[in-house]
């Protein structure tokens, strides 16, 4: 039993609460400092559960119900290490976008920082819960706090056609992950996920499948994975810049966290025969999504939405980690996530920055017009780096992770997946930096493969001259952050150790409904050479600032040999991105009708 | 207990999902999502559902009586308070589309293509 269990979405609703309730009265500048107090408070609890669950995953039962004889009525939290550091993770990243909407938001209400709040101590439970209605309840409170704060810009049509779309389509999901629920505990009267997962033992039949496709798709849907993703982009596009910092720094990959939690405690069991049919799928499915958003964004010159689908292109790596089903690529997402929520979060808020300073966000308007920003610049630059995993960043060793595990089981060919995906994304933040921090290549009159410019509102009203130190300090923390994980020595067994509590079944079945636990010995792996890794990771961002300078350089002879085919796939993939939100539920249902089948025609045939 | 209830459910998400896909209009839109959470709601109670059960409320009834389930009607409960937020939230959204935009069709929003 731990007292501190709660506390982390306690203190951040109530909190909220008394904001909302105080809400004429409070002078702005204390509400400021009352959430960025609350967001501390919860990181350090957060950061005190890590430890304590460094031992053995932390139980709380809630009203005392604790399970008799093995069966669970109550409702628990059971906080792992990949739970306690999502959730220091998601503090984090909280913090820092609460700290550069310090000067962000001249005209935000108080009601900003409720919904921020909301939105914390609603991911927080969703991190650390172990009962899946609770998982459920978690998602729709951190869904609707998000379509809150993506349509914050109530005056701009746009803004409302994102939020629709971002809103209508992950209920949509919600619904599917409910009605998964509904038949598990249907099949085995629990909502425990331990007890779900013993009671369901290895029994496969045509019930567990549907019920793990509702589940999966209705996370995929969060997660932004192919042909889940369409609603991203558009949220992204125009969502307030510290509330993007959240969407594609932690609540997307909650999404793939959610997949990973059930799939690990519950359906580990039912297709502990099938792994090879279940790696088939999301292979191909991470690969797709990999490949569609690295090459949409390239295609792009609205910054925010080019990085949206950049995130879309490493949702895609990621379900490549998840699909090896191993301890080590589970290890690599975990550190793959923090990485990129790092560099991403960074990247967001520079472009925040120059909506502020230059009121666009558009690549080609920007034409040169920073090129004095040079301390932006550089972050912009390093987060770039980062993103196509340089070595010392942290998306490297979630990269060597990923690939590494996926190499033992004869899969080294996804190598080549990150390869594209580095090389087309850090491509494209790089065009982007060098287009608007050096003033490299043509502006306005640039080819651009059909990119339309869409309109963004400012956000600031004071005249804005210099860079306030606020906005400029947390996206140049969080680069350095990433470097300094990147370099910890010892983060790496951690993980692995996390990673391999977070696999352990039984041990979570036990630790859970008879308070047992036996601590877990990760699996020894064979020690790969870094040097292959080492080369490959320098040759993508090589790669990559290659490609940018292709695309901004005018003396290069028979470019377009090379840009005729991006620009090509460019225009096709565009066409079927139509901002309609009933092409994207067709879309949607669709991906899970077709992952039903595919699934069950596999499981059948083996 | 038949299995009539489970495709009550079903055909309620599919239509749900076909008006959604098909809709002009926002606010038509958003009910149809209403529509289609309560396939949930009709999936959840099936579930529960005990052929001669009585209602979970147990005072003055033999030790026992077959009583249908209260858990599913809980969650079925929290289900609609989460989802009557979401689509209070999705009206509240269309309002203002329509204040700011004069449309509530989707066909005619294109700022977001691409």
């Amino acid at each position: 039993m731990s007292t501190l269990a709660p506390l982390p979405v306690v203190i951040p609703l109530s909190v909220a609460a008394l904001l909302a309730a105080l809400n004429k009265f409070l002078h702005r500048r204390i509400s400021e400092a009352l959430s960025i107090l609350a967001t501390i408070a919860t990181g350090v609890v957060c950061g005190e559960l890590l430890l304590q669950s460094q031992i053995q995953p932390v139980i709380h039962w809630f009203g005392g119900w604790t399970p008799r004889a093995g069966v669970a009525l109550g409702i628990s939290f059971v906080i792992d290490p990949i739970g306690a550091g999502a959730a220091v993770f998601t503090s984090l990243l909280v913090l820092a976008a609460l700290v550069f909407s310090l000067h962000y938001f001249d005209t935000v209400g108080t009601l900003f920082h409720v919904l921020m709040l909301g939105f914390l101590g609603a991911m927080c439970g969703f991190t650390l819960t172990g009962d899946v209605f609770n998982l459920f309840v978690f998602f729709e409170l951190m869904s609707a706090s998000a379509f809150a704060l993506c349509g914050y810009k109530v005056e701009e049509p746009e803004s409302m056609q994102g939020a629709l779309n971002f809103a209508i389509t992950n209920t949509v999901g919600a619904l599917l992950v409910l009605s998964g629920i509904g038949l598990l505990y249907g099949r085995t009267g629990a909502l425990n996920m331990a007890q779900i997962g013993r009671t369901l033992g290895g029994r496969l039949d045509g019930l567990v499948i549907t019920a793990f496709v509702f589940i999966m798709a209705g996370f995929f849907i969060k997660a932004a994975v192919f042909p889940f993703h369409f609603w991203l982009a558009d949220a992204h596009a125009v969502a307030p810049t510290p509330v993007c910092v959240l969407f594609s720094g932690i609540m997307v990959e909650l999404g793939i966290y959610a997949v990973l939690r059930v799939y690990w405690t519950i359906f580990d069991g039912p297709f502990a025969a099938h792994r090879w049919d279940l790696r088939a799928l999301l292979l191909t499915v991470g690969t797709i999504t990999a490949v569609i958003g690295a090459v949409m964004c390239f295609g792009q010159r609205h910054i925010k939405r080019l990085l949206a689908f950049s995130t879309v292109s490493h949702v895609g790596l990621l379900t490549i980690g998840f699909g090896v089903l191993k301890a080590g690529a589970l290890a690599g997402v975990a550190l793959y996530v923090v990485g990129h929520g790092l560099v991403k979060a960074a990247l967001f808020l520079v472009a925040g920055l120059l909506l502020h300073r230059f009121s666009s966000v558009d690549e080609l308007e920007l034409h040169g017009r920073a090129r004095n920003l040079r301390a932006t610049g550089i972050v912009f630059f390093a987060a770039a780096l980062g993103l196509a995993s340089m070595p010392g960043f942290a998306t490297f060793r979630g990269e060597s992770g990923i690939i590494d595990a996926a190499g033992s089981i004869g899969q080294g060919w996804v190598r080549a997946i990150f390869f594209f995906s580095g090389v087309l994304t850090a491509g494209a933040v790089l065009r982007v930096w060098g287009r608007v921090f050096r003033g490299m290549g043509k502006g306005e009159e640039a080819e651009t493969a059909g990119a339309k410019k869409i309109k963004e509102g400012r956000e600031t009203t004071q005249p804005s001259y210099g860079i306030p130190a606020v906005m400029f300090a947390p996206a140049a923390a969080l680069v350095l952050l990433a470097i300094a994980i990147g370099l910890a020595p010892g983060i790496k067994n951690a993980a692995r150790t996390a990673a391999s509590v977070m696999q352990g079944r039984a041990g979570y079945q036990a630790r859970v409904l008879e308070h047992a636990w036996v601590p877990v010995v990760p699996a020894q792996e064979e020690n790969t050479p870094m040097g292959k890794g080492l080369a490959w990771s320098f040759a993508t961002t090589a790669a990559g600032l290659f490609l940018a300078f292709l695309s901004l350089s005018s003396y290069w002879p028979r470019k377009h040999m090379l840009t005729r085919p991006v620009a090509v796939a460019v225009r096709g993939l565009r066409s079927i991105h139509s901002g309609h939100v009933g092409d994207y539920v067709a879309f949607l249902t669709f991906g899970v009708a077709a992952f039903g089948v595919v699934l069950a025609a596999l499981v059948h045939l083996h | 207990m038949s299995f009539f209830p489970y495709l009550v459910a079903a055909w309620l998400f599919i239509i749900g999902l076909y008006g959604i896909v098909t809709s002009r209009n926002f606010v038509h839109l958003v009910i149809c999502l209403a529509v289609l959470q309560s396939s949930t709601y009709v999936l959840l109670l099936s579930i529960g559902y005990r052929v001669g059960g009585v209602a979970p409320v147990f005072v003055g009834v033999k030790v026992g009586t077959p009583a249908v389930d209260p858990v599913v009607q809980a969650l079925m409960l929290t289900d609609i308070v989460v989802e009557a937020t979401v689509v209070a939230l999705l009206l509240a959204l269309a309002l203002q589309l329509q204040k700011h935009a004069n449309t509530l069709d989707p066909d005619k929003l294109k700022a977001l293509e691409g």
